[in-house]
C-alpha cells in the first residue's frame, strides 16, 4: 500500500453539460462540519459543469466519480462550476446537498 | 405549525429568519473565497466563508450591521479571517453609523489550530466592540445556538451593550469540559446536562444580570427582543470608568453572597441569596415565569 500523505485532497472532475442554466446568484448550501459538506454553484465558463472536491477524507476519488456521474446523468448542468468543502460526509449526504444545491438555483 | 426553534437554525438560515425578508446583503461572500490561511496546512476542510457571514440588512426598517457565527464549522472558532470579518464590520460600523450591529453568536471561542493568530483576532474584535459603541453604535448580542458563547467570544459578549438569550442558549468563559478538564469531574461534571444549563444556561445569565432579555427558543423571539433593544437604545450605552466601576461593584456584591459556604446545588444557591424563593423550581419553569424572578434578584 503507498502511504498517502497527510492533509487534503483535491479532486477535479469536468462533465460536458446538456442543460444550460439562465444567468444565476452564487448559491451555497450545507456547513463544513463532521460528515457533512458545503456546495457552491457559480457560473462557470463555457459549456461544461467543473467540480472541484477538497476533502479531509483522502483516497475516495473513485466514491466521488460515481456519486458526481450520477449527479451530472440527473441534472446534466452547463456552464455551472461546483466547489465543495467536505469533511467526510457519506456518498448520499453529498448527492443530496448537491440536489439541494441546483433547487436554489435562481436567476 | 410550531415556531421556528433557533438553536435548530443555521447561520444562515439565521440571517433569512430574523432579519426583514430579502435585506441581507453579505460582504465578503462565499463566492470570495476569503478562507482561513491555516487550515489547509493542517489537512483540515476550509469554509468558503470561514464559519461567519457579515453584511447589512434591514430589522423593522431600520438599517442594522450584523455578523453570524456558524457553529457547526469548527465550533464557531475564531480564526484569523474570521475576526478579520467581525472586526472589519464593526469598523464598518464605526465609519457608518447603522442604528445597532447585530452580533449572531454560536461559538466556543477561539479556534486553537490558528493559535495566536486566532487570540489577537479575539482581541481586536474586543477592541473593535468597544470603539463602535464609543462611536455611539449599539452592538446587541444574540444568544441561543447550539454552541452557545464561550471562551474569548464570552468575552466578547460581556463587552457588548445589550445581550438576548434564550433558556437553551449558553454563556460563560471556561466551557463545561474545560472546567472539568482543568479541575476535575469532582468539580464540574460536563456530562451533566442539567448542571452545565444551571450554570451557563439562559436563565442563570437573567437572573445574575448578565444578560438583559430571556426569551423563548423562537426565531420571531429573538427577531423582537433584536426590535426591541435597538429601540431602547437610541445610542450605545456609554463605557465610562463610572460605568465600570458600578459594574466591579455589581460583580463584588455577587461574589460576597458566596462568603457563606454553600451546601447542595450551588447555582440554586446562589439564585436563592440573589432573592429567588423557590430557587430548586427554577430550572422547570417555563421562561414567562422565570422573568419576573429577576425583579427580586435585582
Amino acid at each position: 500500500m503507498t502511504p498517502m500523505p497527510p492533509g487534503l485532497e483535491t479532486l477535479d472532475f469536468r462533465f460536458a453539460g446538456t442543460r444550460a442554466v439562465p444567468s444565476f446568484a452564487p448559491v451555497l448550501v450545507g456547513v463544513v462540519g463532521s460528515g457533512n459538506l458545503e456546495v457552491m454553484l457559480e457560473p462557470g465558463d463555457g459549456a461544461d459543469c467543473a467540480v472541484r472536491v477538497q476533502t479531509s477524507a483522502r483516497g475516495f476519488a473513485p466514491i466521488w466519480q460515481a456519486v458526481l456521474d450520477d449527479f451530472h446523468r440527473r441534472h446534466g448542468l452547463a456552464g455551472v462550476r461546483v466547489s465543495i468543502n467536505d469533511m467526510g460526509a457519506t456518498p448520499a449526504v453529498v448527492s443530496l446537498r448537491l440536489d439541494q444545491a441546483v433547487q436554489e438555483l435562481r436567476p | 405549525m410550531t415556531a421556528q426553534s433557533y438553536a435548530e437554525c443555521s447561520a444562515r438560515e439565521r440571517l433569512a429568519l430574523l432579519l426583514d425578508p430579502g435585506s441581507f446583503h453579505e460582504w465578503l461572500p462565499p463566492q470570495e473565497r476569503l478562507m482561513s490561511p491555516h487550515l489547509a496546512q493542517l489537512g483540515v476542510p476550509c469554509a468558503f466563508d470561514d464559519g461567519v457571514a457579515i453584511g447589512r440588512a434591514t430589522l423593522d426598517g431600520r438599517t442594522v450591521f450584523v455578523a453570524a457565527q456558524e457553529g457547526a464549522f469548527m465550533g464557531g472558532g475564531v480564526g484569523e479571517v474570521h475576526g478579520a470579518k467581525l472586526t472589519g464590520l464593526l469598523r464598518r460600523a464605526r465609519r457608518d453609523r447603522p442604528a445597532a450591529v447585530l452580533l449572531l453568536l454560536d461559538s466556543g471561542g477561539v479556534r486553537l489550530h490558528e493559535a495566536n493568530a486566532g487570540l489577537i483576532a479575539v482581541s481586536e474584535v474586543m477592541r473593535a466592540v468597544l470603539d463602535a459603541r464609543d462611536a455611539g453604535v449599539p452592538v446587541i448580542g444574540l444568544i441561543g445556538a447550539a454552541n452557545g458563547c464561550f471562551g474569548g467570544m464570552g468575552i466578547v459578549a460581556r463587552c457588548l451593550d445589550r445581550v438576548v438569550m434564550s433558556d437553551v442558549g449558553r454563556l460563560a468563559m471556561s466551557g463545561p469540559e474545560v472546567i472539568e478538564a482543568s479541575h476535575g469531574v469532582e468539580e464540574f461534571d460536563a456530562r451533566d446536562r442539567a448542571l452545565v444549563w444551571r450554570t451557563t444556561g439562559g436563565k442563570h445569565r437573567w437572573l445574575t444580570g448578565d444578560c438583559d432579555a430571556l426569551v423563548e427558543d423562537e426565531v420571531a423571539a429573538f427577531r423582537r427582543a433584536a426590535i426591541d433593544a435597538m429601540t431602547a437604545l437610541p445610542a450605545a450605552r456609554p463605557v465610562t470608568p463610572e460605568s465600570l466601576e458600578a459594574e466591579h461593584a455589581l460583580l463584588a456584591a455577587r461574589l460576597a453572597l458566596l462568603d457563606e459556604p454553600v451546601d447542595g446545588d450551588d447555582a440554586a444557591a446562589l439564585w436563592r441569596r440573589l432573592g429567588v424563593e423557590d430557587a430548586a423550581r427554577v430550572p422547570d419553569l417555563d421562561v414567562a415565569d422565570v422573568l419576573p424572578l429577576r425583579a427580586l434578584a435585582r
